[in-house]
């Protein structure tokens, strides 16, 4: 009897809005937690000071220019990619496909490099190759957009399927073209001649890959925020409803807006192999077509805010390489680390939109 | 002032979401015997106030005691266990299962389920109160009021003895309603005790026994039915004199402004939601649609605005110098780049009227933001748009860059129906305009589309609340089944004429 006069010891009570600053408050308060568990399993698991670890994972990522280089080049990559899936999750499309559609922009990229190359001038070889990755691109998106708005099929499955055909068809395209034969991989192409390498502006390799990427995130924030598209994607996404009742054509938004989104990721395609690789294989993109969706949805969809989720998350992998090296541990423990963090970061979004509230005076309760 | 022991005893409660303060340290008492009416305008507290008795919420502070003895209820399965049950405004049945399946659905019991007698048990209770249900009948085949029906028996079968019924008659017709309050006149001379929420005051008075008025989260006082009247009710609802009467000025100089011949739709599944539909609409008039739910209204409304594919029919606009345009084939967009100024205000408002996650400015721009071939939106114009709304309509948001969701459903709706007028209609279609209102937003809104039809605007008014119908409508024209069922004046027209012509084509007996 006594049980049933009791409260629940918790109850979770939504916030109404919570100012920017305490919002912030929160994520640094989960961030610093997150820093704690990492510390306590580190120790617990391997014994190493997790002081030195941190500084060792702080120095992978900024430690050298070069490193700082690199760490940007990558963070422009998954950047990049992020941006391209925005427009589509805002639309509620949820575009898993930007793995094959960066391969995809990247193949085409190759294609013209080797195909083309050194048989026209390099400033129509590389017209030619932006044109091609963008088209390539935007077509593998757009098939599922386009059977979206015509038949309401399931986009997330669409386009996780046209990953794995685009990774074949890189495959097969890597056996075609492999040098030497029997070798299993493209090698650098014209690595003599430098045919279809993208500039390199003054003696920095990665600097114009950042320029563009810079470029997207502002044009894509203007794109969104500004526009009439921009308006018509989020009311699209909202509620189609809506977008039909004020006369906006869905099918029409669906499939201008895969094309965008496949585009942009054409553009990461070209920028990996005719900026940094010059080459192609089927992990160029490295999964992170998928991380990019991660970095979209840490950021809510705001082009300035991935820049830094972006970071957090290149700065993480990068620092993860270095302290499995110098550590000798094992990759998977690095894994673990930031997936202590992630969790950290995502959960502290609940404790944004919820409070909890404990059970007051349960002694009193309890004697009534 | 009452000897009686209540059978709930609610005491300071007190709830707030975030800086809302939905219940403000309420009281309220209910007895065994006694049909209660809970009243309150919109946002007053009165869902939040039983939901925390019904378990799905738990109050921040107070105390609640059921005969007397102090309670605690955590979950929906404490208060069943306590003889609690609340009929929601939104039925929670499995289409696909029979009315015997759902009554029992989540109930625990021995591993084989006995349907022959659950089927027995749920025909005693039947018996015991006057409903008329078929156990084995599915959900999907059944009309609004049998769900409710089947609502009701679902808590009872549980054991419930006290009751609360949130809204119940707002999807019901006046017949069914009836055939409801002896149900439930039944069940309080049993002994049960009822409360029911409503903001139909001629309800209150046909049906309750005791009156319970919540105004602004607080509780403001309770009274015997039989000594209180309307106006009194309705002046502790508001806070405030009201006047409550609707005016029906006549209508300016009416023309014919939408002419629909034989209009046939039929939906997704192939089912035909209107036959062979007739009518015309004038300017500076408003013309009503009665029906009980689901009878064409929706898919009648959206046809007009380019939103309801047709088989076939001819909807004709008719402009003021008797130019004719076809507006079957063409889309919302469509309507308006040929100079068609027609408004909607739909049924559904945040899920087609408005975006909820968008703020106001953002919502006032879902009408204009096409205008001006810049690629980039005029954010400027919707901004004062939704300024002059919010001043003009008094519409209560802390500020203009708030998301419409937030808002309370009367807030809601005048933001819509603010939108939509702005564009200077010449066509008004209005979709349960009032439902879900309180009094005071009611007759705001009721202002403002009276306002329009003085304005030369040809007004099409679907409502649900006939008694509003009959007092604002120039012209009514019933549904039934996706049939005209009649045409009448709105001067002189009888409820229970209507009434009878929304179950029965042309209102006869013989017409079956």
């Amino acid at each position: 009897m006594n049980n049933q006069n009791r409260g629940p010891l918790v109850h979770i009570v939504k916030r109404g809005s919570v100012p920017w600053y305490m919002a912030w408050l929160i994520r640094g308060a989960a961030i610093i937690l997150a820093l704690l568990v990492c510390a306590l399993v580190t120790t617990l698991l391997t014994g190493e000071n997790p002081i030195q670890i941190y500084a060792a994972m702080f120095k992978g990522a900024f430690g050298t220019p070069r490193k700082v280089w690199i760490l940007l080049q990558n963070l422009s990559i998954l950047l990049c990619i992020a941006l391209a899936l925005t427009p589509a999750f805002k639309m509620r499309f949820w575009n898993i496909g930007g793995e094959g559609q960066v391969l995809i922009g990247g193949l085409a990229s190759a294609a013209c490099m080797i195909l083309l190359g050194d048989k026209i001038p390099n400033w129509l070889l590389i017209l030619i190759m932006v044109c091609a990755s963008i088209a390539a691109g935007a077509i593998w998106a757009v098939i599922p957009g386009f059977f979206k708005a015509k038949w309401n099929t399931n986009e997330t499955l669409f386009t996780l399927m046209m990953n794995y055909v685009a990774i074949q068809l890189v495959a097969f395209f890597v056996i075609v073209w492999e040098v030497p034969k029997g070798a299993g991989k493209v090698g650098i192409i014209n690595q003599a001649t430098q045919a279809g390498w993208l500039p390199q502006i003054g003696s920095y390799k990665y600097l114009l890959n950042i320029i563009i990427v810079a470029l997207i995130t502002i044009g894509m924030y203007v794109y969104l925020n500004y526009s009439k598209h921009g308006y018509e994607i989020s009311v699209v996404g909202e509620s189609e409803r809506t977008a039909r009742y004020v006369g906006i054509k869905v099918e029409k938004v669906i499939v201008r807006t895969m094309v965008l989104s496949g585009a942009i990721c054409g553009i990461a395609g070209l920028l990996l192999v005719g900026g940094t690789d010059h080459t192609i294989s089927t992990t160029i993109a490295g999964g992170r077509g998928y991380t990019a969706i991660m970095v979209a949805w840490l950021a809510k969809f705001n082009p300035i805010a991935m820049i830094f989720a972006s970071l957090l998350l290149v700065f993480l992998s990068r620092g993860a390489t270095e302290i499995s090296t110098i550590f000798g541990l094992n990759h998977s423990f690095a894994d673990i680390l930031t997936g202590i963090i992630l969790f950290f970061i995502i959960g502290s979004e609940f404790f944004i939109n919820y409070k909890l509230s404990f059970r007051k005076n349960s002694k009193k309760e309890a004697e009534a | 002032m009452d000897t009686r022991v209540p059978a709930v005893k609610m005491r300071n409660i007190t709830k707030t979401f975030g800086k809302v303060v939905a219940n403000d340290k309420v009281w309220l008492d209910i007895y065994r015997g006694e049909i209660l009416a809970l009243l309150g305008e919109n946002g007053s507290g009165k869902t939040t106030l039983m939901n925390m008795l019904s378990g799905i919420y738990f109050p921040d502070e107070g105390e609640i005691s059921i005969d007397g003895k102090n309670v605690v209820i955590r979950s929906p399965k404490d208060a069943f266990d306590l003889g609690i049950g609340m009929i929601h405004q939104h039925f929670k049945l499995v289409d696909v299962l029979t009315a015997a399946e759902n009554i029992v659905l989540g109930l625990k019991g021995k591993g084989r389920l006995d349907m022959r007698k659950v089927n027995e048990k749920v025909k005693e209770i039947c018996d015991a109160y006057g409903f008329e249900v078929d156990p084995s009948q599915k959900i999907y085949d059944m009309s609004v009021s049998q769900k409710q029906t089947v609502e009701i028996i679902k808590v009872l079968y549980r054991g419930a003895d006290i009751l609360i019924l949130d809204e119940p008659t707002a999807v019901l017709t006046p017949q069914e309603t009836e055939k409801l309050f002896t149900v439930l006149r039944n069940m309080r001379d049993a002994g049960k005790a009822i409360v029911i929420i409503t903001h139909k005051m001629h309800e209150v008075e046909a049906l309750s026994d005791r009156v319970a008025v919540l105004r602004h989260g607080q509780f403001i006082g309770d009274m015997l039915t039989k000594t209180t009247n309307a106006q009194e009710m309705t002046n502790m609802m508001v806070g405030h004199p009201v006047a409550l009467n609707i005016d029906r000025p006549d209508p300016v100089n009416p023309k014919t402004r939408i002419e629909v011949k034989n209009l046939t739709v039929k939906n997704i599944e192939g089912i035909v939601k209107l036959d062979d539909v007739s009518f015309t609409a004038n300017s500076g008039e408003i013309l009503g649609i009665a029906g009980i739910s689901g009878c064409g209204q929706k898919e009648l409304l959206e046809a007009i605005a380019g939103l309801q594919p047709t088989e076939s029919g001819s909807i004709t606009y008719i402009d003021d110098n008797g130019e004719r345009e076809e507006l079957i084939g063409k889309d919302p967009l469509d309507i308006a780049n040929m100079g068609v100024s027609l408004s909607f205000v739909p049924e559904d408002r945040l899920g087609m009227g408005l975006v909820g996650n968008m703020d106001l400015a953002d919502n006032m721009m879902l009408r204009s933001f096409r205008r001006g071939h810049s690629f980039f939106t005029d954010r400027k114009s919707p901004k004062k748009l939704a300024e002059d709304v919010v001043e003009e309509l008094e519409v209560s948001t802390p500020g203009i860059s708030t998301p419409v969701r937030r808002l309370s459903g009367g807030n809601v709706q005048k933001v819509l129906i603010g939108r939509e007028i702005a564009s200077a209609p010449t066509v008004l279609l209005t979709a349960y305009a009032v439902r879900g209102l309180d009094i005071n937003s009611s007759y705001t809104i009721y202002d403002l589309i009276n306002k329009q039809k003085q304005a030369g605007v040809a007004v099409i008014y679907v409502g649900e609340d006939l008694d509003v119908l009959l007092e604002l409508a120039d012209r009514i024209l019933i549904l039934c089944g996706g049939k005209v069922s009649g045409i009448i004046p709105g001067r002189g027209a009888k409820k229970e004429e209507v009434g009878m012509m929304m179950t029965r084509l042309g209102g006869k007996e013989d017409n079956e």
